[in-house]
């Protein structure tokens, strides 16, 4: 444990934490819009703590989508995470149980790049610095998150100021963040058509189970391909 | 509290464990496991994709015409010049918002 790690990782973590700081605020914005107390919106930013998987959740849950699926959504969208601590796994094994305990609870996408990069370069991973870098994003996260769900309150009619367009242009750009992954375009065409169709002919929230089924299971049909799975773009800002 | 708030402080408290299982799991995994068979990884891959798709084509087909021209704009201007999701957002609300306060 050392002071010096600790600025050093705070330093490193801060343009993150400003790149980051509009989606805890529109977060606490949308989640409001969709059902959420101020702090229903805290509280899952300071527990979930991952940007994407938290758009979904107040999405699903605005949309009255059964809370079992909204959790497996919410894994789902997660689970590139499983990718993410094992990769890091020969970094981090010298910290405590404790320590590691912390680590993988703050483990989000710039966190694990963060410390991927600075594992290869050689330089020592202390508990210290991961400590630094991961608060200085995980506590304005929490601050963003608190400041966009006071303002969402007081706003009348979301559609006036145009909040109703940002959710789906949010996931669109995660959508689109994926597209050097192995079959993209087969996946995400089935996907949108059968979640349409269920759309038309099912109904709400089941469009949602009903399109990824149909894209997950298209990805377990096709051929293999020798091609390796290109790494997740999904959720860079937090 | 009312049962319906209720349910949903479990609801959020299920998310955050479900997202520190997929946070600790690849660590435990990785000491464990030999290897994942080829299908299952692909369809894990295909996960998120395939999942948030089904958030984005129902609000382009039934969002209403705003929505759906705002879309697109922002989809071709963010795929033509590469741009990130943050201003990918810009050009959605702007366009939304000029439909919305001075065509419509």
């Amino acid at each position: 444990m050392t002071k010096d790690d600790f600025w050093e990782g705070v330093r490193g973590g801060f343009p993150i934490m400003l790149a980051a700081s509009p989606f805890g605020a529109l977060f606490g914005a949308l989640a409001v819009d969709n059902g959420f107390t101020i702090a229903d919106a805290v509280f899952m930013s300071a527990t979930v703590y991952a940007g994407a998987s938290q758009m979904v959740g107040i999405e699903l849950f605005g949309n009255h989508v059964q809370p079992w699926l909204v959790v497996l959504s919410v894994f789902a969208v997660n689970f590139r995470h499983v990718l993410y601590s094992a990769s890091i796994a020969k970094y981090v094994r010298h910290f405590t149980l404790g320590q590691k305990f912390l680590a993988f609870f703050l483990l989000v996408d710039p966190q694990y790049a963060e410390t991927e990069k600075r594992g290869e370069r050689g330089l020592p991973i202390t508990f210290s610095w991961y400590l630094g870098f991961g608060l200085i994003i995980y506590v304005p996260w929490i601050i963003n998150t608190l400041a966009g769900a006071v303002f969402g309150q007081l706003i009348g009619d979301p559609k006036a100021i145009g909040l109703d367009v940002l959710l789906p242009v949010y996931f669109m750009g995660l959508v689109m963040g994926f597209r050097k992954r192995d079959r993209f375009l087969p996946i995400v065409t089935v996907s949108g058509l059968a979640s349409i169709a269920g759309m038309h002919f099912v109904g709400s929230p089941w469009h949602v189970s009903i399109g990824a089924l149909a894209g997950i299971v298209l990805a377990a049909l096709l051929p293999p391909s020798n091609q390796a799975p290109a790494p997740t773009g999904v959720e860079k800002e937090a | 509290m009312d049962p319906q708030h209720l349910n949903l402080i479990y609801l959020i408290i299920a998310a955050a464990v479900a997202t520190f299982l997929t946070r600790v799991g690849g660590y435990i995994l990785i000491t464990q496991m030999k290897e994942i068979p080829p299908r299952l990884e692909a369809a894990l891959n295909a996960v998120p994709a395939a999942v948030l798709t089904t958030l984005v084509a129902p609000a382009f087909v039934y969002g209403g015409l705003d929505v759906t021209v705002a879309m697109f704009v922002a989809f071709a201007i963010a795929l033509g010049l590469n741009l990130s999701t943050l201003r990918m957002l810009v050009i959605g609300w702007v366009v939304v918002m000029v439909i919305r306060h001075l065509v419509m």
